[in-house]
């Protein structure tokens, strides 16, 4: 596994291709998928197949915030291929969010509660809003594309909550009903009255298999990732992220490129949007919030921009934070430090208390600054360095230890 | 999960209502436990406790509102544990709380926080649900998170007992069977409001909306609009505001010149506190004369935070309000002390409300002798009660919407402390208020889901 | 033309013809003068991002923050100001109710009261020495340490910084907007149409005075680049920032006190806005993005184009909430600010007064 830290003197994250040389351990050629990557995928795919079992004793073993984990990885994924890969930090990528999910509940309405068929549409919706958005915002790079994105998103966005009511139902949020048409299912002969929880055909996805239904979406969804970085498409990300004018001057046109990477990252979104109407039928203007753009880039720097796993962990841990630490009150923390003798109980519990329950957004910010602060490479080059002290003296002249801090 | 009802909670059950000696009762609760003994539903609890779940802003504009409603819960776990005071448990009416517990186990609770987003609230829900088991689910600052949880619990089969939420779709168009509002709702603040307008301002007068552009405020718009002109008022124009707009200056200025001679603010929260604001200390909109008349300004729904923060500007401003601390009757003033003790501060509406949905869940469990939804649902439907602080009350069994009068509430002018901030202008009686269930559709829905625990 | 009438848009575009000229004359001006103090404020806080963005090459998404802070130093200046006695109300037995006065008036009266009134002017005082002190400390302590590094981990930590200072503010202050009154010498509307013959043209004082204010600290930002040696430091360093440190200037040491001044605009932008908005602590995300969109319609790193931006753009988002051009697009005042920035961005990238090549690759 290779990282690429997102450090660089001018530019957003220039990130170095020429560093993206094959190493031992990881990228051996970039055309195919060498037999390490099937290797890291397997174990992939058991970490997070097995993620109800070892995440319990944290308190994340139900399966609302692992379908969570799952539904945000795939964001961030995507995310990473256009921002990671590419260099090119989109603010609105909410928006593509915002429109799967719109677009997976009037199917629900109007075709059938098969998730199958809202997923699909779902990332047709997006990838055909991302090609909109995408042209036209390409058109510009640097902070002119993130400012044209958020411009894009945060239309959308004011628009849904109000005047688009009648498409999206605004604050309230698009709901399945009993009174919807749902041809398809009613030409199967179901009654289209009962209102049923969306199914893979003929398996609720509500629960634990919603969550392995996301789940192995979130590993189909790293495997075409890993492709996307192993092919020459995504050698040409790298490069137009480390020199673009150096490849325009070549006589390469790098728009076409971009705009995939773009309309791609913007489907997986589509994806990720549908999913969360599949785990739970309902789609809010909420999603689509200049925020929660911002929520999926403070993911992907958290775990590690242009890696593989990084954004994967970041929405994790990001998801972690907002619905278990908010979680925390106070009675919480007296019985957590129960140990302690009373006053050091108190005093400890009036420290950590602003912390955690109404204040996990305070842990946000410290945690984000330290991170972007010390590990740029975020959460992925952390752990890079902890292998590195291991096996010390063999990378000792990597020169990227000293990319950290000041 | 699927868990059986163990056997030696029917026991205690059996031994709780000897203990009672109604011996009417007896053969009753012993049929009804008997056949709910083998329904299996979402979270039956097992131990010794019973957890609920608190689903409140604890970020966002309405965290202040949701720390105040999270006070309230506390208190009202206390109270139910048979600790502090006892609270309104004492004054309940008819009650069958008996301060240990809820049939019998400790009451435990959970907390999340719903940054007034449908999301983030459906997501505490689920949490509260999967991983900490709960039975019901209350809180809440906004009718879009309300609509949003509601029927998340209806789809869970958990119960959910709304808290602050103002919107007639909560109860109207969106209603659940397994959702509950204690609050009232914008058609009651109209309904309420209308007369007093009249009294106070006349019949000939002309209105100017601006009006929060969602579904609350449209739903707020049309009540106070419908009210208004039935008395004979005109409605010289209705404005839609982004929300969370801030400066509402734009939307201000035509006012004045528009021939209208009363502005009504269908906002919530921060909006309102602007707009008001706005309104009254740089457009000096109150010392104008328009038509011969003295300009006014209407807040249909009125909070003590919003007042707070409104400052000198609520001054004389009239609105509705679903209870005030001030109210004059013996479950208010046991509220307040007990509260008012606590936290050093009285109760406010949202908390007022919120500590009432509290017991009245753990109420209908004690009627109904299980904790199984449908039949605590059974036993909330058409539950007529007083003692909450409202005067007599029905949980209407066709929407589930309560019934009570509404306060007409108006800023004080001369506050005599730092809570001092409305004065209640008028009682308006309960029948007054009262609607016929179908004006807004909707459908309750069935009692018996699955849920989680299919 | 019967039919066509039927159709909004023309029905509402002879609405606003048709209607008495004088009165939308009225309302125009009316808007126009909306959009002057929304503009002062969008000008101030873009000044002081462009003022960092062109002298240090740092993407500030704190500098919203830094607009909340200055709207915090005016209430807790308020609130020191009235530091009250407190006279407990004996008809609430079981909390303690009271009702304040501030020592200030119970010490000397109508003096007294007067100070407390002109409470949010006189916050300026506190306002510039912990505006200038935050501006330092954030250079010195974060900023500096991110020269070098790319503009989306510029972004990225000044966000964390952002969401950091409005949860401390959140811990000590709350959630609730908190409302802070204009002196009552300038409360209240102004007949500012009687000067032009308008008599239903009337406007609130202390949007009138906040204008006035920010064309003032507007003219005196440019004053000091202007006329000072250090200015025309700054002003070459915007120019080529290369160059003047090859010159042999000690470029770090400006950059603090750069930073500084931005913090101070910012700050003071937020001061005096508080009689208009209630600040709670989210005020500074609420005007990050917005403001953000003012640099980049006026041109990245042009002081004067982030002036004039910050003022077209309040006076377009005034006339965009009519109802005439409500009627005709729907929503049109929800997306105004976004919809100006893309249209600006696509035709002239480098905004209205940019120069060309800033940040576009």
């Amino acid at each position: 596994m290779s990282e690429s830290v997102l450090t660089s003197e001018k530019g957003i994250g220039r990130s170095p291709a020429e560093r993206h040389r094959p190493k031992g351990d990881g990228m051996r050629g970039f055309m195919s998928s060498s037999r390490s990557d099937y290797v890291i995928l397997a174990i992939f795919a058991l970490a997070v197949l097995t993620m109800p079992v070892w995440l319990a004793p944290i308190g994340a073993g139900y399966p609302d915030i692992l379908q969570k984990f799952a539904i945000f990885g795939i964001f961030a994924l995507g995310f990473n291929i256009l921002f990671g890969f590419s260099g090119y930090l989109s603010f609105g990528h909410a928006a593509f969010l915002g429109t799967g999910s719109y677009a997976a509940v009037w199917m629900f309405k109007l075709l059938s509660m098969n998730a199958l068929i809202a997923v699909v549409f779902a990332i047709v919706v997006a990838g055909i809003f991302a090609l909109l958005i995408g042209y036209v915002s390409l058109r510009r790079s640097g902070i002119y594309f993130s400012i044209l994105t958020l411009a894009f998103a945060q239309m959308s966005y004011n628009l849904a909550y109000s005047v688009l009511t009648p498409i999206t139902n605004g604050e309230t949020g698009l709901q399945t009903s009993r009174s919807d048409p749902r041809i398809l299912d009613t030409m199967m002969g179901a009654d289209p009255h009962i209102l049923r929880t969306p199914d893979f055909f003929g398996i609720a996805l509500q629960g634990w298999p919603g969550f392995y239904f996301c789940a192995i979406l979130l590993i189909l969804a790293f495997f075409v990732t890993m492709r996307i970085k192993n092919s020459t498409f995504g050698l040409m990300l790298f490069a137009i992220k480390s020199n673009q004018n150096r490849m325009n001057y070549t006589g390469f046109s790098t728009r076409p490129y971009l705009l995939a990477a773009f309309v791609i990252s913007g489907m997986y979104a589509g994806l990720a949007g549908g999913l969360l109407a599949v785990t739970d039928p309902l789609a809010g203007a909420d999603r689509m919030q200049w925020t929660a753009s911002g929520e999926v880039v403070l993911m992907t720097i958290l775990g590690g921009v242009g890696t593989l796993l990084g954004p994967v962990i970041g929405a994790a841990v990001m998801k972690y934070l907002e619905q278990i630490f908010s979680s925390f009150n106070e009675g919480f923390l007296h019985r957590s430090f129960d140990f302690l003798p009373t006053g050091l109980q108190d005093f400890v519990v009036t420290i950590v208390s602003p912390f955690v329950g109404e204040g996990w957004h305070l842990t946000l910010g410290l945690l984000f600054m330290i991170v972007v602060i010390f590990l740029p490479g975020g959460i992925m080059e952390g752990i890079a360095h902890l292998t590195r002290r291991f096996r010390k003296g063999e990378t000792g002249g990597s020169g990227q230890t000293a990319r950290t801090g000041h | 999960m699927p868990i059986e009802t163990p056997a030696w909670s029917r026991r205690r059950l059996l031994q709780t209502s000897a203990a009672l000696g109604a011996g009417l009762a007896i053969p009753h609760v012993f049929v009804r436990n008997a056949w709910s003994q083998d329904k299996v539903f979402c979270n039956n609890p097992t131990g010794g406790t019973v957890t609920l779940g608190f689903n409140v802003p604890q970020s966002g504009p309405y965290a202040d509102e949701g720390a105040d409603e999270l006070r309230a819960f506390q208190l009202a776990v206390q109270h139910l544990n048979g600790e502090g005071d006892g609270g309104l448990v004492n004054t309940l009416k008819p009650s069958n709380l008996k301060g240990n517990g809820i049939l019998g186990k400790k009451v435990a609770y959970v907390t999340g926080d719903t940054q007034t987003k449908s999301d983030a609230a459906r997501a505490s829900a689920k949490r509260m649900i999967e991983s900490d088991k709960v039975l019901m689910i209350s809180g809440g600052s906004s009718s879009g998170v309300a609509v949003a949880v509601q029927s998340l619990c209806q789809d869970m089969g958990v119960m959910f007992m709304a808290g602050l939420t103002h919107s007639n779709d909560t109860t109207g168009k969106d209603k659940r069977r397994y959702g509950f509002r204690h609050f009232f709702n914008a058609y009651m603040s109209g309904q309420a409001l209308g007369p007093v307008l009249a009294e106070e301002y006349g019949t000939d007068r002309t209105a100017y909306h601006l009006t929060a552009d969602y579904t609350w405020g449209w739903t707020q718009e049309e009540s106070i609009k419908n009210a208004t002109e039935a008395l004979g008022w005109k409605t010289a124009q209705t404005v839609r505001t982004p929300l969370g707009a801030g400066d509402f200056s734009q939307y201000l200025t035509p006012v004045l010149n528009s021939g209208a001679d009363v502005l009504i603010l269908n906002h919530y929260g921060g909006d309102m506190v602007n707009s008001l604001r706005q309104a009254v200390t740089q457009f000096d909109m109150k010392s104008k004369q328009v038509n011969g008349k003295q300009f006014e300004i209407v807040v249909p729904l009125f909070s003590e935070l919003m007042a707070q923060g409104a400052g000198d500007a609520v001054k004389g401003i009239l609105g509705t309000a679903n209870w005030d601390w001030k109210l004059d009757n013996e479950a208010t003033k046991v509220l307040a002390k007990s509260f008012g003790e606590e936290y050093g501060s009285p109760p406010s509406q949202a908390a007022h409300t919120c500590y009432v949905q509290t017991l009245l869940y753990a109420n209908a469990v004690e009627t109904a002798g299980t904790f199984y939804p449908p039949e605590v649902i059974k036993a909330l439907e058409g539950f007529e009660f007083d003692g909450m602080g409202n005067g007599p009350t029905l949980y209407r069994a066709d929407d589930h919407q309560c019934f009570k009068d509404v306060l007409v509430v108006r800023g004080k002018e001369n506050p005599t402390n730092q809570f001092d901030l409305m004065e209640i202008a008028k009682v308006v009686p309960r029948d007054q208020v009262t609607y016929d269930a179908s004006i807004f559709g909707g459908e309750l829905g069935p009692s018996d889901v699955k849920g989680c625990a299919a | 033309m019967g039919a066509l009438a039927q159709t909004p848009f023309l029905s509402s575009s002879r609405k606003l013809l048709e209607g008495s000229l004088v009165g939308s004359m009225d309302a125009i001006i009316l808007q126009i003068l909306n959009g002057l103090d929304k503009g002062g404020a969008y000008a101030l806080i873009a000044l002081g991002l462009t003022l960092i963005f062109g002298t240090l090459g740092v993407v500030n998404f704190a500098h919203g923050a830094l607009f909340m802070l200055g709207a915090f130093c005016s209430v807790t200046f308020a609130r020191l100001l009235t530091i009250s006695e407190r006279v407990r109300d004996e008809s609430v037995t079981f909390f303690e109710a009271y009702k304040e006065i501030p020592y200030l008036e119970v010490w000397y009266g109508d003096t007294g009261r007067a100070i407390v009134d002109w409470a949010v002017p006189l916050s300026i005082l506190l306002a510039v020495p912990f505006m200038l002190l935050v501006g330092f400390a954030m250079e010195r302590g974060l900023i500096r340490f991110f020269y070098k590094r790319s503009h989306a981990e510029q972004i990225l930590v000044t966000f964390g910084l952002a969401i950091v200072l409005q949860e401390i503010v959140k811990y000590f202050f709350g959630a609730n907007p908190i409302p802070l009154t204009a002196p009552p010498a300038l409360a209240g509307s102004a007949d500012v149409g009687a000067l032009f013959g308008m008599p239903n043209v009337s406007y609130p004082m202390w949007r009138i005075v906040y204008f006035l204010f920010s064309l003032a600290v507007i003219a005196a930002v440019f004053a000091f680049l202007q006329l000072t040696t250090f200015g025309m430091v700054v002003r070459a360093g915007m120019a080529d920032r290369e160059t003047v440190g090859l010159l042999g200037i000690n470029i770090g040491r400006k950059f603090t006190i750069v930073f500084g001044i931005a913090a101070v605009v910012a700050g003071l932008a937020g001061v005096m806005y508080t009689p208009i908005l209630a600040p709670n602590y989210h005020l500074g995300m609420d005007f990050l993005v917005l403001s953000f969109v003012v640099v980049v319609v006026g041109g990245m790193g042009s002081l004067v184009g982030a002036v004039v931006a910050g003022f077209l753009l309040g006076i377009l988002q005034s006339f965009a909430s009519m109802t005439e051009v409500k009627d005709i697009l729907p929503g049109i005042d929800q997306i105004i600010i976004y919809l100006v920035a893309v249209v600006v961005l696509l035709v002239r990238p480098r905004g209205l007064m940019g120069r060309k090549g800033v940040m576009e690759s």
